[in-house]
């Protein structure tokens, strides 16, 4: 599944001029925008400032207006969805979406790499290396007790973990996380920061977040957007004292910071 | 089915093997697999010694033969409702297809009137004088041929027709109203006599079935149990079908296709197999009834055919195998015994029941039972 090849580090996830139209409305307006190899990055921004766009963009479920998207040596500003996902592009919805009615164990199995034509969900099953590494996932983030019940049944903390822990095994190398840490307790918001920080490296991510508490734990390069547009670039603190970004959360009612 | 509580799902684990699990689990599996096993037991050997004693007359073992058919018809729709969440409003029509190309064949058998023209086709003609035998007709004289295209005819339609719809993403109530569309105008079209499958009268008299006489009593005991048979294979490859991986996928269609999409599966296909598969049930079963049932004809096919076959899943319990058996036999029955008792409360009798388990049973009678079942093994775990 994962294999995105080619390219340098620094050009792992490349977006150039895009812009993402609806209705004349600009969500989306990004002159460049890229992410190294291996690398997390924050996305921030106020409401509406196109994080979630940009997510559509790269995952193939928005098509962009206008721009090249590249990951890897792909340009994929054309494929479907399904490609961009086959290519090892694995997605986290900002409200938690995973199979209610499969079971915890189910929905980790149906996240397993290969076996995605119709004909070949047939006949067989997990390998038992297979088996043991969903296991040993669901024991990290406390789901194992939930192995057999649906997905229906569980806390909306166990939700986010299910769909990370779903993301963790399907061997995508480049994750799209969208807010992770929404409507997770102090508690359950550290672990989930840990497992964002442990992927790094091998992964390459993009952690869309509100939770400032949550984006200082993750320790990374932080981009705002505002207003579909690039607005500051670098550390957290860097970020966090540039005036144009204080303007853009200030200017507007400093909303979930 | 959303609101199922934990615990209602085996679907992981083999049917036989649940069985010998022990304890209350094990108990509430026992009815929850093995009554309905015994029952589809009792109907493939139960019905025939019935008649043989004398407790029950063949007319009735017929009638019970075309339910079958019924309820293999409703197993392929739950496939494609129940468990996949695409309501299809057209499996009748699918149902009359393989009926047709069936019939066919049997009207090939004779009688045959003029030069060699089934009497279905003769009297409808216009052009009785110099009528030949329309060239599509022909290969349906050949058993073989036509036991194909029960098959092909419906699978095919299904596939291209599923295909484009799905890869559109049509869904909802969107894609059932365009398969009622369908259904309907399939009706026009098979209403219509210069299509030369005729028209509105359908195919009838059907007499004899490669050779048997389709009116001798052994024959009909004998279709009883084909169909009986069939269903029963239906049965088990539908159990089969929903423990493999591709049954979770159908699930996952119904609960998030969007998720499964980013997941890097195609939905498209999944929902064109489910519902292929669906429609080649139906047209299995539309070959069954009609040689049974003495007359295959448009009205067959008619929109309330298919809404009925939704209903009969409905009642017997959705995204459950047994479910649209129970559903398919118990409705039809209450309807012939209904309609010979008190014919005028049909219509209201349907109605409540439909009202009904939609109002209080949402899951139909198997979910409810699953629930009362959930429900004894909470209560009697926690002392």
């Amino acid at each position: 599944m994962s294999d995105i090849t080619g390219g340098t580090r620094a050009d792992f996830l490349q977006l150039t001029e895009i812009t993402a139209v609806f209705d004349g409305f600009k969500a989306l307006d990004v002159n460049y925008f890229g992410v190294d190899r291996g690398d997390l990055r924050v996305v921030i921004g106020p409401n509406g400032a196109g994080k979630t766009t940009l997510c559509d963009v790269i995952s193939g479920k928005t098509k962009p207006t206008s721009g090249r998207v590249v990951i890897g040596e792909h340009d994929v500003t054309t494929w479907r969805d399904a490609d961009i996902s086959a290519l090892g592009v694995g997605r986290k919805f900002q409200t938690p979406s995973v199979f209610d009615s499969l079971t915890v164990y189910e929905n980790m199995e149906l996240a397993l790499p290969g076996r995605r034509r119709v004909w070949q969900n047939l006949f067989g099953s997990e390998t038992a290396a297979q088996r043991e590494q969903i296991d040993a996932l669901l024991t990290r983030t406390h789901l194992i007790e939930r192995r057999n019940h649906p997905a229906l049944d569980l806390s909306h903390g166990q939700r986010q973990w299910l769909e990370i822990s779903m993301l963790m095994v399907s061997g995508a190398t480049l994750l799209l996380v969208d807010e992770p840490a929404a409507g997770l307790t102090d508690h359950e918001t550290a672990l989930t920061a840990e497992l964002l920080s442990e992927l790094k490296g091998d992964h390459t991510l993009i952690v869309i977040e509100h939770d400032m508490e949550f984006v200082r734990r993750l320790n990374s390069r932080v981009t705002v957007l505002c207003e579909g547009r690039v607005l500051s670039d670098g550390t957290l603190d860097h970020v966090s004292q540039d005036p144009k970004v204080m303007e853009a959360y200030l200017g507007r009612g400093k909303e979930r910071t | 089915m959303s609101d199922m509580p934990s615990g209602m799902r085996y679907a992981t684990v083999p049917p036989l093997l649940r069985l010998y699990r022990g304890g209350w689990r094990g108990a509430a599996l026992w009815t929850d697999q093995a009554l309905p096993g015994l029952a589809l037991f009792a109907l493939l050997l139960g019905v025939p010694m019935a008649l043989a004693l004398g407790w029950c007359d063949e007319a009735f073992v017929s009638k019970l033969g075309r339910f079958c058919c019924f309820a293999i018809m409703a197993i392929g729709l739950d496939l494609v409702w129940g468990y996949t969440g695409i309501l299809s409003l057209c499996q009748a029509m699918f149902f009359t297809i393989g009926g047709y190309a069936v019939g066919m064949y049997i009207a090939m058998q004779g009688p045959l009137l003029g030069n060699g023209i089934p009497e279905a086709l003769y009297v409808v003609s216009s052009e009785i004088g110099g009528m030949t035998l329309p060239a599509f007709w022909q290969p349906f004289g050949h058993l073989g041929f036509a036991l194909l295209m029960v098959v092909l005819l419906p699978g095919l339609l299904a596939f291209i027709f599923g295909y484009f719809a799905f890869r559109s993403r049509i869904r909802g109530v969107y894609f059932s109203i365009i398969t009622q569309a369908l259904t309907i105008a399939m009706w026009l079209l098979f209403c219509r006599n210069d299509l030369q499958l005729c028209g509105t009268n359908g195919i009838t008299p059907l007499k004899t079935f490669a050779g048997f006489d389709l009116t001798d009593p052994v024959v009909k005991i004998a279709l009883y149990e084909v169909s009986a048979l069939a269903l029963v294979g239906t049965v088990l490859l539908a159990l089969w079908l929903t423990g493999t991986r591709f049954g979770r996928l159908l699930l996952a269609v119904r609960d998030s296709e969007m998720r499964l999409r980013f997941a890097g599966y195609q939905p498209v296909w999944i929902k064109t197999a489910v519902f292929t598969l669906g429609a080649v049930l139906a047209g299995i079963a539309g070959a069954l009834y009609t040689p049974q049932n003495g007359n295959i004809n448009p009205a067959d096919m008619i929109a309330v055919k298919s809404i009925l076959v939704v209903v009969w899943v409905a009642v017997g319990g959705r995204s459950t195998v047994f479910g649209a058996v129970l559903g398919a036999l118990g409705i039809n029955l209450l309807y012939s015994y209904l309609t010979s008792v008190m014919p005028s409360t049909w219509p209201f009798v349907l109605g409540g029941i439909f009202v009904g388990v939609v109002l209080f049973m949402p899951t139909g009678v198997i979910g409810m039972w699953r629930r009362l079942i959930a429900k004894a093994q909470t209560v009697k775990a926690v002392p």
